[in-house]
């Protein structure tokens, strides 16, 4: 399997720069699949920079981008087999689509409207996880359960750079050695918290260093790579079902947009610095390399992009014609044998809200 | 039945419903090898084997983190908290997830899950071995809460949680593990959650208690004889709460103290406190009061029988309603 940088402890890349670096190849994925990739990406970006519109056209609230993280979600997942589990945070928020999530499912999820939250077992999406890194010991649960029923699934958890500083990502990640979880811990490195730079965030030289104090391998990749960034998935996938437990992903990225919708980075980066991210981000680069290699064409480029948008148009259709919930939905789902006060409660409120 | 301590009494439980259903897992810190600090667990992995009686890492947020994702995997898992004051780091995976997850999942999961503790003051240890943390409990949506008093509801107020689809705490009086023992149904035994018990009938005052204030309320009783008829409310469950038994009593008596070893304010006795403001107004002949643990830190073992309340402070309640 050919690698550019094949050392684990530099950044793994496969796409070249179309000059002095040269492009790379991943053993077994051929046209069609790098054609399934390239549809992946850009069904990820077209749902983001969508979704910025509706926020400012008030039609979904506050949302978190994750502009130019699409190369390490859909590079990541492509390497998961359909039982696999995927465990995102916020971040990752639409990445059920990729699991065949509905689009007003996600959109509705953003609009805060109660059709926005699935089932996982449909898709072996867990829900969206918004505290940092709580995550993480779910994923390792979720494996080391499965693994103690003879299955061979494997789970993934996606969090940042900043929860590698939380306690839950710490129990969670020492759990998954333990007990040798088949679990992927996987790290989006885009160097900023909100506001803080991963710089003050460890001390560590990189985040993959942590993963030798849980005794599993720690791999960084160029997570603006889609081709490296599924090549190290599928890698620790099969260290995972072959029983050799956890692996921790390191993907190197750069925030090139801001946290949420509600951010202004201005006032805390280097936009000089924003701007080059820009001009490198992960699809452009993906599309350059499928160019180069003779797999894309106009017409192949244009009917993806229109596949997404139109998915897109009707998913925003779609959600935007949910009836009103039922304001008795607040009661319902918390309990499988809600406490008799509850009840109670309800009546008062449709009392109240003339709805006896 | 037979005779067993408090503690016997979980632990046979649990060989009943491991046996009973396989997907019945304990986890916790020390529980496999040594059987658990206080050997509730005793003889477990030895039956079971490693994989379904587990001693995992010190690390309680991640116990309770993995038993979530081992929910997801079909399990039903039973987290133990080695000492209430030590579960504080699970508290935020209990409130970040435990008690959300199924809503966020539109009820389309369960998480049967079960965390159980050791809990309470009285026996003579260093800090942080002697709170009340019921309330942090009980305050949290999605989340039920039960504390036996009896060997015999400690074993089946425990497999109540075990078979329950919702998570459920369990909170033991490590104060009674070893010194109380008591009748207990042998085999299966399951005592639902929500139904109080009247451990002493009386007509004059209740006493609302649950867990260790249960047996020091019956003492309370006995010191009142002859001057009072005391009637003694077990609640058993804190949530979901058996407000029918409450209510009742209330209006038998019409005079109710609340015992709570947890410090008073807003603990579980404001909120006994508040219902019976609602909704016995007028069964009540006096106010309700509370004895109850000080707003302090648990205080240091040679003065905590000065923290807790004691048969004295509790008749002292109970005469001043007599006399109001």
């Amino acid at each position: 399997m050919a690698q550019v940088l094949p050392d684990e402890r530099e950044l793994r890349r496969v796409i070249g720069d179309g000059d002095t670096i040269a492009d790379g190849e991943v053993e077994g994925l051929g046209e069609q699949e790098l054609v399934d990739l390239y549809r992946s990406m850009v069904v990820l970006r077209t749902y983001d920079e969508r979704s910025v519109v509706y926020h400012r056209q008030g039609r979904i609230g506050t949302y978190a981008i994750f502009w130019n993280h699409e190369a390490m979600q859909a590079g990541s997942v492509y390497a998961l087999d359909r039982d696999d589990w995927v465990f995102p945070s916020y971040r990752e928020s639409a990445i059920g689509l990729l699991r065949g999530m509905p689009v007003e499912t996600v959109l509705s999820w953003w609009r805060g409207h109660p059709s926005g939250w699935w089932n996982p077992l449909d898709y072996n999406v867990a829900s969206i996880c918004v505290p940092i890194g709580t995550h993480v010991p779910h994923a390792v649960g979720l494996a080391w359960g499965k693994k103690l029923r003879g299955e061979k699934t494997v789970a993934v958890a996606y969090f940042g750079d900043g929860a590698t500083s939380e306690g839950a990502f710490h129990e969670g990640a020492n759990f998954a050695g333990v007990m040798k979880a088949p679990a992927i811990l996987f790290c989006n490195n885009n160097q900023w918290a909100i506001s803080t730079p991963v710089s003050a965030q460890t001390a560590a030289e990189t985040l993959a260093d942590k993963a030798v104090g849980y005794g599993m391998p720690g791999v960084r990749v160029d997570g603006g790579d889609v081709l490296a960034v599924y090549e190290a998935t599928r890698e620790a996938v099969e260290r995972a079902r072959a029983g050799d437990g956890p692996t921790f992903i390191e993907a190197l990225s750069y925030r090139a947009a801001p946290h949420a919708t509600a951010d202004d980075p201005s006032a805390y980066i280097d936009m000089e610095r924003v701007e080059e991210e820009r001009q490198n981000e992960c699809l452009g680069r993906y599309a350059r390399y499928l160019w180069r290699i003779g797999v894309l064409t106009d017409e192949l480029e244009e009917q993806i992009r229109g596949e997404a948008l139109q998915a897109m148009k009707d998913g925003i259709a779609a959600a935007e014609a949910e009836p009103s919930a039922d304001p008795e939905l607040v009661f319902r789902h918390a309990y499988v044998n809600p406490p008799p006060s509850l009840s109670e409660d309800l009546a008062e409120l449709k009392r109240v809200l003339g709805n006896e | 039945m037979s005779e067993k301590t408090l503690v016997e009494a979980i632990n046979e439980c649990f060989h009943v419903e491991l046996e009973r259903d396989d997907s019945v897992m304990v986890m916790g810190e020390d529980v496999g090898r040594a059987g658990g600090v206080f050997r509730a667990t005793a003889g477990l992995r030895d039956r079971f084997g490693p994989d379904r009686c587990v001693d995992t890492p010190l690390a309680e947020a991640g116990i309770l983190g993995s038993a979530i994702g081992l929910c997801m995997a079909g399990w039903r898992p039973v987290c133990e908290m080695q000492y209430d004051a030590f579960s504080y780091p699970c508290l935020d995976q209990l409130i970040t997830h435990v008690g959300r997850y199924r809503w966020r999942t539109g009820g389309a999961m369960e998480f049967p899950l079960t965390i159980r503790m050791p809990y309470g003051g009285g026996v003579r240890a260093p800090e942080l071995h002697d709170d009340s943390p019921e309330t942090y409990y009980v305050h949290t949506p999605g989340v039920k809460v039960a504390i036996p008093s009896t060997p015999a509801d400690a074993k089946g107020l425990l497999a109540a949680a075990i078979r329950e689809p919702d998570p459920v705490v369990i909170l033991e009086p490590k104060l009674h593990y070893r010194t109380m023992r008591g009748e207990v149904p042998d085999g299966e035994h399951v005592t639902p959650l929500g139904k109080a018990r009247v451990a002493r009938e009386g007509s004059d005052v209740t006493l609302v208690a649950y867990g260790s204030m249960v047996p020091l309320s019956e003492q309370a009783a006995d010191e009142l004889a002859g001057e009072a008829s005391v009637e003694v409310l077990d609640l058993r469950s804190l949530k979901p709460l058996d407000e029918d038994a409450l209510l009742a009593s209330a209006a038998k008596t019409g005079r109710v103290v609340i015992v709570q070893e947890a410090p008073r304010v807003a603990g579980f006795g404001a909120e006994i406190a508040a219902i019976l403001a609602e909704k016995a107004i007028l069964d009540l002949r006096s106010p309700v009061l509370r004895v109850t643990g000080y707003d302090v830190p648990y205080p240091y073992w040679q003065i905590e029988d000065a923290y807790m309340p004691s048969v004295e402070r509790v008749t002292d309640a109970v005469r001043k309603l007599l006399r109001f």
